[in-house]
Formats: C-alpha cells, sequence, structure tokens
C-alpha cells in the first residue's frame, strides 16, 4: 500500500534529488521516512523551474552543477523501495525531462523502480491524454495540482482525472516559506471535496510544527518541501541529520 | 501496488472520461499548448475569452486603429533600397520600416493591443519580460499611455549590454527587477516573470512581448503584428505591381517575422525566410539557432522546438543579439519549418555586426542587431537573384539601443 494517510495529516516530504548530491539524497530520505514521512516527493532538478521559489530553484542548481537527470532519480527510488516498502514514493518534475526521456518510457521505468505515482507541475489537464494513458498502463498514479484560482469548472477535471490523491496549493505563488497560511488552502479543500473522495495533501508554504498541525484539521496530509530543502541548505555535512529532527518534530506534534 | 488504493469507479472515470475534456486549444500542427502551473489556467481561460470578445468588437478594433495610427505611427513605410540594390547585385531590395515605429520596434503593436485588453479586463497591474529591452520599453510606454503599474523583468547580463533601454523603462515609470538566474538573460526574465504573475494572477497582466508561451499569446500576439505583413502586401503590390519573391526576417521568439509572414502564408510563390542567431559557433551554447540544434520539448508554456541537452535540461544560448538569444521559438513557427512553408537560416555575430555596417553605410540605416540578422541573410541570397526579384527585409527595430555594443565590436574609433 503505498499511499498511507493515518496519520493527521500524513507527512509528504519533498527534496531536489542530488541536492547536494545523490548519496546524500538518499541518506536524507531514508532519515525522513525512519522520521515518519509518509510519501517522499521526489524532485527532478530542471534548469528552469518557474513554478519554485528562490530556495529550491537554488537547489535545482546545485543539483543540476554535477548533472542530476530524470534517469538518476529513477535509479534513487529504486534504491529507496528496496529500503521501504510502506514509503509512497512520487516523482515530482517539470514536464521536459519526461518527454525527453518519453512519456512511455518514463512511466514503464519509473514503475519498474518502484514509484507510485507522478505530479507534473507544467502539465495540466487539458494537456495530459497521452500521460494519463501511459500512466494507467503502468498503474501510476496522476497526481494533479489544483489552485485557489482554479474554477469549479476545472476543479471537476481534476478530480476525475487524478488518482492517489490531490496536491492542494495553499495559496497563489511559487514554492517556500509563508510566516503565515492564508485562508485559501480551507476554502480549496471545502471546494475540491464536492467533486473527489480522494484524500487531498496541501503544500506550499508550510515550514513549522504548528502550520503542520493547523493543516491535518481539514485535510488528509501536508506537504513540506522549501523548509526541507532550506534545512539542507543551511547544514551542509549533517544533512540527514538535520532533516531528521525537522521531521520528527512536525510529525510529533500530530502523533 | 499505486493504484491498490483506487476504487474501480474511481479507475473507470479515469480512464473513460477523458472526452469530456476540451479540444487541445491554440495548437499550430503538433506544437502549441498550454503547459503551465494550474494556478495560472484560470488566467489563461480568461484572456482568451476576453480578447476573442474583443477581436469581434469593433469599437475595440477602431481604438487599436487610431492609436496605430496616430501614436505608433503606422502605416510604416515600405522603403525601396537603391544603393544597397545596387551593390549587391541582385534583386531589388525593399525594407519594411518597422524601426520608425514610437519606441523603436514592432514591439508596440502588441502591447497597444494587449493594453486595451488590460482596460477591457479590469486589471491594473502589467508585467512583463525583456531582452533587448525593445518590448520592456513598449510596455512601459503603452503603462504610461493608459495609466497601468508596470514591472518589467529583465536579466541582469542584458541589462548591461541593452543599458540605454534600462533607463528609458524607468524614465517611463516602470520598474525594472534584474534577474540574476541562469544565464540572466530573455529565458530568465520570462520564468520570473512567469514567477510573479502566478503570485498575483488575480490583479495583474503579463504582457509576454513574443508569439511564444502558452495559449492564447503565440496567436494573440501574432494577431496584433499581423498589421505588418498586410501593408506589406498592399504596399509592394502598389510599387512593383505583384508579390514579392521572398521576405526575410529574424527570429527570436518570431513576433515580426511572424506578423510579416502571415498574410503571406497562402501566397506560396513567396519564399519565407526566418533568419536565426548563428551566435558564435555551432555547439550547443554557442548560438540561439533552435532549427540547428534543438528538437521538440515544452518550455515556458509551449511545445516547440528546444535547444537541449540529452536529459531534457534547458541549454544556455548566445547571441550578439540579446531579442534573438532564446532557447525556443514560436510553436507557429515550429509547424511552418515542418511543413516547409518557411525556411530557417542562422546568421552569426559577425555576419550581423557586418551587415549593420552595410546597411548603415549604403543607405543611411542602423538597424537593431535583431534586424542586422536578417539584413545578413539578403547580402548572401540578393546576389544570387534576377534582377527582376524582389525581396522584402522587415527592419523589426533601430539600433540605437545597440550603439554600445556596436561600439565594443566594430572598433571604429
Amino acid at each position: 500500500m503505498p499511499f498511507h494517510f493515518e496519520n493527521k495529516p500524513a507527512l509528504v516530504a519533498y527534496v531536489t534529488c542530488g541536492d547536494p548530491d545523490l548519496a546524500t539524497t538518499r541518506e536524507i530520505i531514508l532519515a525522513a521516512i525512519d522520521a515518519g514521512a509518509s510519501i517522499i516527493e521526489l524532485g527532478v532538478p530542471f534548469s528552469d523551474p518557474l513554478a519554485d521559489g528562490p530556495v529550491i530553484q537554488r537547489a535545482s542548481e546545485r543539483a543540476l552543477k554535477h548533472g542530476t537527470s530524470l534517469q538518476h532519480v529513477l535509479t534513487l527510488a529504486a534504491e529507496i523501495r528496496e529500503h521501504s516498502q510502506s514509503v509512497g514514493l512520487v516523482v515530482f518534475s517539470y514536464l521536459n525531462p519526461i518527454l525527453r526521456m518519453g512519456l512511455a518510457k518514463f512511466c514503464q521505468v519509473a514503475r519498474l523502480a518502484g514509484i507510485d505515482g507522478t505530479l507534473i507541475t507544467d502539465l495540466p489537464v487539458e494537456e495530459s491524454a497521452e500521460y494519463l494513458r501511459e500512466a494507467r498502463k503502468h498503474d501510476l498514479a496522476t497526481i494533479f495540482l489544483a489552485a485557489p484560482t482554479s474554477t469549479d469548472q476545472r476543479l471537476k477535471l481534476i478530480a476525475q482525472v487524478s488518482t492517489g490523491f490531490i496536491y492542494a496549493i495553499s495559496r497563489t505563488g511559487v514554492t517556500g516559506a509563508r510566516h503565515q497560511m492564508t485562508g485559501d488552502a480551507r476554502t480549496l479543500v471545502k471546494r475540491l471535496r464536492r467533486f473527489t473522495t480522494l484524500p487531498i495533501a496541501v503544500g506550499f508554504g508550510i515550514s513549522t510544527p504548528d502550520q503542520f498541525a493547523a493543516v491535518g484539521k481539514f485535510a488528509e496530509a501536508a506537504v513540506v518541501g522549501s523548509a526541507i530543502v532550506h534545512a539542507i541548505e543551511e547544514n551542509p555535512g549533517r544533512e540527514a541529520a538535520t532533516v531528521s529532527e525537522f521531521v520528527g518534530s512536525l510529525v510529533a506534534r500530530c502523533s | 501496488m499505486a493504484t491498490a488504493t483506487l476504487t474501480k469507479k474511481t479507475r473507470a472515470r479515469a480512464n473513460g472520461n477523458n472526452r469530456r475534456k476540451s479540444a487541445p486549444a491554440g495548437r499550430f500542427g503538433a506544437y502549441g499548448g498550454r503547459y503551465v502551473p494550474e494556478t495560472l489556467m484560470a488566467a489563461l481561460d480568461e484572456l482568451e475569452r476576453a480578447y476573442e470578445k474583443a477581436k469581434r468588437d469593433k469599437k475595440f478594433r477602431q481604438r487599436l486603429d487610431l492609436l496605430l495610427k496616430t501614436y505608433a505611427g503606422r502605416p510604416t513605410p515600405l522603403f525601396f533600397a537603391r544603393r544597397l540594390t545596387q551593390k549587391l547585385g541582385g534583386a531589388k531590395i525593399y525594407l519594411k520600416r518597422e524601426d520608425l515605429l514610437h519606441t523603436g520596434a514592432h514591439k508596440i503593436n502588441n502591447c497597444l493591443g494587449q493594453g486595451l485588453l488590460v482596460e477591457r479586463m479590469g486589471k491594473h497591474r502589467v508585467i512583463a519580460e525583456t531582452g533587448a529591452g525593445q518590448h520592456g520599453v513598449a510596455t512601459a510606454t503603452v503603462c504610461a499611455l493608459l495609466g497601468f503599474e508596470c514591472v518589467v523583468y529583465m536579466g541582469t547580463e542584458d541589462m548591461r549590454r541593452q543599458e540605454l533601454n534600462v533607463f528609458r523603462m524607468r524614465l517611463l515609470g516602470a520598474e525594472v527587477r534584474g534577474v540574476d538566474s541562469g544565464s540572466r538573460t530573455l529565458k530568465d526574465a520570462i520564468n520570473e516573470a512567469m514567477r510573479d504573475w502566478v503570485t498575483n494572477v488575480r490583479t495583474t497582466h503579463y504582457l509576454l512581448g513574443s508569439v511564444l508561451g502558452a495559449h492564447p499569446y503565440p496567436t494573440m500576439v501574432r494577431d496584433f503584428h499581423r498589421v505588418i505583413g498586410r501593408e506589406a502586401r498592399a504596399q509592394i503590390r502598389k510599387a512593383e505591381g505583384k508579390l514579392p519573391n521572398a521576405i526575410i526576417a529574424c527570429v527570436g521568439g518570431g513576433s515580426n517575422s511572424i506578423g510579416i509572414f502571415y498574410d503571406f502564408l497562402k501566397d506560396k510563390k513567396v519564399r519565407l525566410i526566418g533568419v536565426e542567431a548563428g551566435g558564435r559557433g555551432e555547439a550547443l551554447g554557442q548560438h540561439a539557432a533552435r532549427f540547428r540544434g534543438g528538437s521538440p520539448g515544452v518550455l515556458q508554456g509551449t511545445f516547440s522546438y528546444v535547444l537541449q541537452d540529452k536529459s531534457g535540461q534547458i541549454a544556455l544560448t548566445h547571441s550578439v543579439s540579446a531579442g534573438l538569444d532564446y532557447p525556443s521559438i514560436g510553436p507557429e513557427h515550429a509547424m511552418l519549418k515542418d511543413t516547409g512553408r518557411a525556411e530557417y537560416v542562422p546568421a552569426s555575430d559577425a555576419e550581423a555586426l557586418e551587415a549593420t555596417t552595410l546597411l548603415a553605410r549604403t543607405e543611411g540605416i542602423i538597424p537593431a542587431l535583431e534586424s542586422a540578422h536578417a539584413v545578413a541573410e539578403v547580402i548572401k541570397r540578393a546576389p544570387k537573384m534576377k534582377k527582376s526579384e524582389v525581396v522584402i527585409v522587415n527592419i523589426s527595430g533601430r539600433g540605437d539601443k545597440d550603439i554600445g555594443i556596436m561600439r565594443e565590436n566594430l572598433k571604429l574609433d
């Protein structure tokens, strides 16, 4: 069972793979799983991350400096899968690296590597026909983003093609920590529930135990990304230990 | 394992109901589309609706035409370049003088059009990206004219090489925000503008400056520039009593070229030639010739030819001309290339600089370095053509902004 939502909320932890290097990413992910992360989003670094704030931009640059590719991320996924059967593994990527590999090949290789689902930042439902076909063929969950600006019509469309869970963006904007969560997230989750029975993960800007716990009151899962990536950036040499402590502090409040 | 959590119903719904989705919008053959984060999708829908409605509104068209005429300075002349023609000794060369427009380039056509749309949509803040600074200046100008707040994103490398335009934008009341990521050029400015848009989408319009990005931009921006070809078609018929044998224009994103090509697409005998930046060499990173070194991919909202590495990372580019220094190309050009209706060739930095000098000295016209790439191609091509043949070169902008770079490279002092 790849996606577990027993915790309230379940922790979806995002890491940019290859930052600072693939071996360290592996240690970080294993530490996050041990500390209580339910789902790992394996971020594929991209040269032009236009939906990301400065923290993930910098991480992507560092990862690309030594050539981290989608292929490397999938190899890493297979290693993680060997260590943990229960964690959910999601590839989080921009479209172009996947297109370059080929949608069909990507879905096949991802499945073999033990990936459970994929989320493609710049692939909206309207452009996803081929992706859906290939992902269904290989039993990969297709996770789509829902935004506060999405109309009801779009939320319905998103609910129709999403499998596994739906990722609700907490506010308009790029990824990155914010001091305050807006009311947008709660409203969006409520609107989404009218169209889906799937679990909903809320993400963008969640960085503190308080914010994390608050999301648990209205959603099944909370995604923490930039805060983890920032912790990695700030603690060279002891990345895995730092992430372990941080993840522990988030989850402790809610268990 | 992944789908073990799915009910049969969910699965059936996911597999079977795709037909209900709307047909792919904004496609040029296989190219184009709308590849953006979900947050922007509603705004693109809104823009598409507003544009479709405005297009059919006589008042909108009249207002735009009046501004193009009385503010921007349309129609622009089609000028017979007598001495250049004699010097090259082949086809008769005409220059479409978009460089004479207000703000110094064709970019104002699109900015006025989108500016009037912003008014209709009731937004008050406009953002834009700029490479050479011509689109930024045109945007800042239209924002001053219509009373909008204006923020322009520009790579710091481009700010350095186009410093005059940076000051012009500031003088016009725009805020210029330097972008320090990636190659610090146009591509990075677009990334940053998209990040602003995704954050402020409810109040802000993104005034994209080329036939790039997600639908409806490639179509809408082309439509606002079609006036170039429409005028040129009537003008050449009047001057020569026939259509030209060839039209040459430079292609960065591809707005001036598609603007002049479009009304000739159906005239199959008119050769359409786009000139890309050949930069300083053929290796990836040394040029911006997407059709020479690129392959289909998705960048910044659209599916087109992209300069990229084997893992799908976008390549760095180089051109002496900031306006052509971009790793992708408008999706309609990708279709025209594949169907063979248009042909695309590179011109190098050196050839563009040489062409600048030649045009300055034979016709007294200093072209923008972007437009100089088109001039470089006519220098190669005209001597091989008959004297009875006619070619139009689109001079998309004037060279004042490039004086610093020309001075550095031409060493005439």
